[in-house]
């Protein structure tokens, strides 16, 4: 297979005082026809890195090759070859989507027309709409399908549901997973692990400007060592709870404390369960709460790095 | 369609889609016209107010004074003329030395501020009455003709100003404000990742701006002569020209304005920095004659001046545009000179 995108030693330090390092010294490689997804919470250079795919910006060091071109020699031929969706672009309010659409076409030389462009984001009913009267979700298909009027080999998508109710992100979601069934290659940047395990063939976790973790989402939840997550919270103050006999259970690869919440990574929630709530009762402790559920790329975060993708705001 | 034409016609239906950007610059400059046309029309016949101070002679002066339509006298006491005199309600305040005008001795004394316009001709007016009236033969006779052609009136020396002011604002908002606007948007950056080439970008934005200019200048020509009777006593051509000119310059300085600015406060006061001594200094309103001779020069440099010396000059005075040949150079300079420098500076990417 060849490679779309192929980054080596990528750095970027913005100038400032202090300098930022935005991006510091990342790999990684990615298949034409791969949807890839870049994972991390914000400020972790998720968008440097895009941009600097994107031409937009120039990176202080490394090497950066899209669809087997560099920019500082093809700039030209690689923009006619991608399609790009930034994060927060404000379209002209008084242009229709039609109007908007055609706009980009032109700068295109070759390309889908801007009907075809509205039918592949389900907005050929808003064609003549202003963009100002769009909602959220409309605007951001928008956003997209003028990533889409140049008939682009690559795609890029900057946090693409960011900010939208569930069920424009649903719709979203199926707009991407048909790019794949056009053989499109994407990139998309995204701080929902739920998205980035629906989305994409493989994902990169990015953490204070580097690459924490690669590989397909299952392969990065098996490398927790157990694919399920047991949630409980106790009766009591946490601190009189000794947490040797529970690590003992057969299955049980690792403890977290988040509050007054545990998690308990586990091989097998049904070896774990009983003994967990009979070595809590020898303890004279009763649960409050208990869930079980699938080990999702959040908990693979949170066991790197000790922190959650969504800080609260 | 090329990528020109594309941008040109969207900045254009952006643009009429905005009433309030269409009533700035098509409909403000034709009420600016309107306004100081009637405010400062030639007027039919001037009134003169006068003060006389309470003396017995006041009285008969009031007399003398009743054949004199265009004066507005009033006898009042010294302390409150000199109030009125103060605060401009009187041009000129009258005094007498004797009780009868027939005295040997009989003075007049006027108190006037010769600056303020009118006190002047109201005293040589009063004064030449009353000599008359107490007996004066005059040398010669003179009679008055008013002159008031279209071509030497006050609204006939605003209206190239206000073309000016116009191709000024619209080059700066039109060009300018609108690219900061479209930065602050990151509507700029995301035109720099499609293989839009810059310069079709810039051409598109000139290009646009030339077309809102046309109805922009026509409208106010066209008000301006079914109103007042303004009239381009030069060739049309030679005016379309100029205006073309102009344009492409204020164009060129919005552009250079918006090389850097990254929110609409800094641009807005890169504007009024580049606007507000233009407005005083050029000549829109008044002649830059009234300043000092020796900053003359430095006036003439400023982008807006040979506009406005050139468009007064064709219309005005039927000059024709090979006789425009420091001021055309002096605006060819502002065209290429912030161009240059706004592609060296300008932010695409950011």
């Amino acid at each position: 297979m060849t490679a779309a995108i192929r980054v080596k030693n990528l750095v970027k330090t913005y100038r400032g005082k202090p300098p930022v390092a935005a991006v510091r010294g990342i790999n990684f490689q990615i298949e034409v026809g791969q949807c890839y997804g870049v994972l991390g919470p914000n400020g972790a250079g998720k968008t440097t890195t895009i941009e600097i795919l994107e031409g937009l910006l120039a990176a202080t060091s490394g090497e950066v090759e899209v669809l087997g071109l560099n920019w500082s020699d093809h700039a030209d031929a690689i923009r006619q070859r991608i399609g790009v969706s930034l994060q927060e672009t404000r379209l002209s309010e008084r242009l229709s989507v039609g109007e908007t659409l055609q706009l980009f076409r032109s700068f295109y030389p070759t390309g889908i027309d801007a009907d075809e462009a509205m039918r592949r984001v389900s907005l050929e009913a808003k064609k003549s709409a202003w963009v100002k009267t769009l909602s959220g979700g409309q605007k951001q298909r928008l956003a997209v399908a003028t990533a889409l009027v140049g008939d682009p080999e690559l795609i890029f998508l900057d946090e693409p549901t960011t900010g939208l109710d569930p069920s424009s992100r649903r719709q979203m979601w199926e707009i991407i997973e048909s790019f794949g069934r056009h053989e499109k290659t994407v990139l998309l940047t995204t701080h929902y692990m739920e998205e980035a395990e629906r989305l994409c063939d493989r994902v990169a976790i990015f953490d204070e400007g580097k690459i924490i973790a690669e590989g397909t989402p299952a392969e990065l939840i098996r490398s927790l060592g157990a694919e399920h997550v047991i949630d409980f919270t106790i009766d009591r103050d946490t601190n009189d709870f000794r947490d040797e006999a529970i690590l003992s259970i057969p299955t049980v690869e690792k403890m977290e404390q988040d509050g007054g919440l545990f998690h308990l990574t586990v091989g097998q929630p049904h070896v774990v369960l009983p003994e967990l709530i009979s070595s809590l009762a020898s303890q004279g402790i009763s649960l409050s709460s208990l869930t079980t559920r699938h080990a999702s790329l959040e908990d693979v975060f949170v066991s790197l790095t000790g922190k959650h993708l969504l800080e609260p705001a | 369609m090329h990528p020109i034409v594309a941008i040109t016609i969207a900045r254009l239906k952006e643009f009429i889609r905005r009433p309030e950007s269409v009533f700035w610059v098509y409909l403000f400059p034709v009420l600016m016209v309107g306004v100081l046309g009637v405010a400062f029309r030639n007027p039919a016949a001037e009134t003169y107010d006068v003060d006389i101070i309470e003396s017995e002679a006041a009285e008969s002066m009031l007399t003398h004074f009743s054949s004199l339509p265009q004066l507005k006298p009033r006898i009042v006491s010294e302390e409150e003329a000199r109030a009125r005199l103060r605060t401009g309600k009187t041009l000129l305040v009258i005094s007498a030395t004797s009780a009868s005008l027939q005295d040997e001795d009989f003075e007049l004394e006027f108190l006037l501020d010769p600056t303020r316009p009118g006190s002047l001709s109201a005293r040589n007016l009063v004064d030449d009455h009353l000599q008359r009236e107490l007996g004066r033969i005059d040398v010669f006779a003179s009679r008055d003709e008013t002159f008031a052609e279209p071509g030497g009136r006050y609204v006939d020396f605003l209206v190239p100003g206000l073309l000016a002011m116009g191709l000024m604002g619209g080059g700066l908002w039109g060009v300018g404000f609108a690219i900061v606007d479209m930065r602050i948007r990151k509507l700029l950056k995301r035109l720099m990742a499609t293989p839009m080439k810059r310069s079709h970008f810039l051409m598109g934005m000139m290009a646009s701006r030339l077309v809102f200019m046309i109805p922009q200048i026509a409208i106010l020509l066209l008000f301006s002569y079914w109103m007042f009777g303004v009239k381009i006593f030069g060739n049309p051509f030679s005016l379309a020209l100029v205006v073309l000119v102009g344009a492409i310059e204020f164009s060129v300085i919005g552009l250079l304005v918006a090389a850097r600015a990254q929110t609409l406060e800094s641009v807005s006061g890169l504007m009024n920095m580049v606007m507000l001594p233009m407005y005083t200094l050029c000549g829109i309103f008044f002649s830059y004659e009234r300043f000092p001779e020796i900053v003359h020069p430095l006036i003439r440099m400023l982008p807006l001046t040979p506009l406005i010396d050139a468009l007064r000059a064709i219309m005005l005075d039927g000059d024709s545009i090979f006789t425009l040949g420091p001021e055309l150079l002096v605006m060819g300079f502002w065209c290429v000179v912030p161009f240059a420098l706004a592609m060296v500076v300008f932010r695409w990417n950011d």
